[in-house]
């Protein structure tokens, strides 16, 4: 077990105020990057091997890497502040507790790109983390950690915090900017990709909350200090949301070593009333659904992908023998209706099809045949859509379709849902 | 000129089911908000100010409480763009309603995390209390529930915001609870985010 660094100071009473963070070395990493030419800052972040951590995993030091040194106008950073896959809630902890570790973290993405503004693309929900967030901007600001001359340097550097109104899709990269730009949160085609074009037609950076919240540490403590977190290639410290059937749902820090068993059973507390375990979904509603054999692996990226699905955004949802697995895509399924941004035609009309599919076998009104009607549903969105949304809103259902075949067909046999668990409506 | 003559436009299967917003009472910002906008505005490049478009229509949400047509056509001469434009965004974003809400707009989670944790049980033990489904205000005007999908605190379900404040931790009983204490002191009967540590 690693001591938290992302975390260390949360629980602590005014532990977000800038006199708190500067005494647990808040700006020390900005510090030390303005004294670097931003090259060897972007440098030292590919050392670290930090990955995102919004979903993809990429390495963040190549995608800084990919914008283009010699562009003459303008660049910009882009946090994604959306958190908004169903189960995560890691970003919101970091943003309200910590705000100026993800300030310093923009501060020196924008440094090393060349960029001078940076925007956090904040969920409208999340009103009251966008408030800490501003006032810690203007702290910042005052104490010239931010604005011009930055700590003395010659770098000017401002962010602001930009307010969503309820949308999935604006945590996708490039629907992110469309929104960004006062549009309807849908994806762009790429390539171009943004850090080419991105946000007003300039080479833009997104980079996840929790992965700009690393950053500082790789300056400030040394890219061999994080690189020596974790498992080779999936480096540093990482949060894991837990939440569903577990004693202690909540954020926890660790290093990816750590199992999907040991978030369950040790940080957790284990299954809520001491009940069996029957699914675990590892990284958010976009990540195939796991049985309890496969827990044992480890909760990284490269980890999960061997275990027959994704880390995503380490958003661990845990479901006990009570819970019934078709109901559980259903209502995942109902999520990504809801939020489809109508762009693509296989992804609007295929998660209306794949819902009301799904209703009609949890109602008890399915038939065999269904079940392969729902599959080719499935494989008919999967890959064919201008952004991963579509792979996504699949998951669920194919995840469900490999591991717990026999519930979907005990719904068909016996013309009703088999399972009476107290916490659903009508049971 | 049409190339189906014998198709009844406008009739049947081809009408356009689109909704016209409703109209609402004249619209202008206060001058405080206008002045907050032109502020926002500034942080976005002079020829984008397409950008403060989703602040001046939260903006507009905080002093009427809903997006009216009127207001979408005041936004629009603001902002510099078409009524078409603005609506078409505020149609777009779940945050934005184009008919007034209750007094407290009541939005149960109902996504995975919360839904195991008993979310369905919480919608209706709310909607018994209230005597109305899902989607519809009650008759003193106070109540209005919604389901909606996961706010990002998954481990503190089932949530339930309440206007911009949350309320966490939500059981059937407790729903009921919230509805007598919202009547009486509003919303200092909200649970708030636990992560504010700092509070009483
Ligand atoms: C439908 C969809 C929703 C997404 N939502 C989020 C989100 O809420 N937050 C986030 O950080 N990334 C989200 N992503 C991933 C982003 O597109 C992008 O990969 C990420 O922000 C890149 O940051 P990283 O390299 O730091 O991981 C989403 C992707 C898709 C396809
Ligand atoms: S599932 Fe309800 S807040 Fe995430």
């Amino acid at each position: 077990m690693t001591e938290p660094v992302l975390t260390a100071f949360v629980r602590e009473p005014g532990g977000f105020t800038l006199e708190a963070s500067i005494r647990h070395g808040a700006y020390e990493g900005l510090r030390k990057a303005l004294a670097m030419e931003p090259g060897r800052v972007i440098e030292a972040v590919k050392a670290s091997g930090l990955r995102g951590r919004g979903g993809a995993g990429f390495p963040t030091g190549m995608k800084w890497g990919f914008v283009p040194k010699d562009s003459p106008g303008p660049k910009y950073v882009c946090c994604n502040a959306d958190e908004s896959e169903p189960g995560t809630f890691k970003d919101h902890v970091l943003m309200e507790r910590n705000p100026h570790l993800v300030l310093e973290g923009v501060a020196i993405a924008c440094y090393a790109i060349g960029a001078r503004t940076g925007y956090i693309y904040i969920r409208g929900e999340f009103l009251h983390v966008a408030e800490v967030l501003e006032s810690a901007i203007a702290e910042a600001r005052a104490a010239g950690c931010l604005g011009r001359g930055i700590l003395g340097s010659a770098f000017d550097c401002e962010i602001h915090v930009h307010r969503g109104a309820g949308a999935y899709e604006a945590g996708e990269e490039s629907a992110l900017l469309e929104s960004l730009e006062g549009r309807r949160a849908q994806p762009r085609l790429r390539p171009p990709f943004p850090a080419v074009v991105g946000l007003y037609g300039c080479p833009t950076v997104i980079n996840n909350v929790e992965t700009l919240a690393n950053v500082p540490l790789v300056l400030a403590k040394g890219p061999e200090w994080f690189a020596a977190i974790g498992p080779e290639q999936n480096t540093g410290p990482k949060l894991f949301c837990v939440s569903g059937h577990v004693a202690r749902p909540g954020v926890y820090e660790a290093s990816m070593h750590t199992t999907l068993r040991e978030l369950i059973y040790g940080y957790a507390g284990g299954i809520r009333g001491g009940r069996a375990l029957k699914a675990v979904i590892p990284g958010g509603s976009s990540t195939p659904v796991l049985p309890p054999g496969a827990i044992d692996a480890p909760a990284s990226f490269d980890g999960m992908i061997k275990a027959g699905s994704m880390l995503g955004s380490a958003a661990v949802i845990v479901m006990d023998d009570t819970t019934c697995m078709v109901w559980a895509a259903e209502n995942l399924v109902h999520f990504y209706r809801h939020e489809s941004c109508g762009k693509c035609t296989p992804c609007r009309e295929g998660s209306d099809w794949m819902l009301k599919i799904l209703q009609k076998i949890e109602r008890g009104e399915g038939e065999m045949r269904d079940l392969g009607l729902l599959e080719s549903v499935a494989r008919n969105i999967a890959g064919k859509t201008l952004c991963p949304f579509g792979d996504a809103e699949v998951a669920p259902v194919l995840g469900t379709l490999e591991h717990f075949r026999h519930e979907y067909e005990a719904h068909v046999r016996e013309g009703r849902c088999p399972f009476h668990a107290g916490w659903r409506r009508g049971r | 000129m049409s190339f189906h003559p014998k198709m009844s436009y406008g009739t049947g299967l081809h009408q356009s089911a689109r909704e016209r917003p409703d109209p609402g009472e004249p619209f202008a910002f206060t001058p405080e908000r206008r002045a907050r906008l032109e502020e926002i505005a500034l942080r976005y490049p002079p020829d984008r100010r397409r950008s403060a478009l989703l602040p001046a229509l939260h903006l507009v949400q905080e002093q009427q409480g809903y997006v009216s047509a009127r207001a979408m056509e005041h936004v629009a001469e603001v902002i510099g763009v078409t009524p078409a434009e603005v609506e078409d965004v505020v149609t777009y974003y779940t945050m934005f309603r184009s008919k007034p809400a209750g007094t407290y707009l009541l939005q149960v989670c109902r996504t995975l995390s919360c839904a195991l944790n008993g979310a369905e049980r919480v919608t209706d033990a709310l909607a018994r209390k209230l005597g109305i489904a899902p989607g519809e205000t009650d008759a003193t005007g106070m109540f209005t529930l919604v389901e909606v999908e996961c706010l990002g605190a998954c481990d503190r379900g089932p949530v339930v915001m309440v206007n911009d404040g949350w309320h966490e931790c939500v059981t059937p009983e407790g729903a009921e609870r919230l509805v007598d204490e919202l009547r009486e002191k509003g919303t200092a009967a909200l649970s708030g985010c636990h992560l504010r540590v700092e509070k009483p």
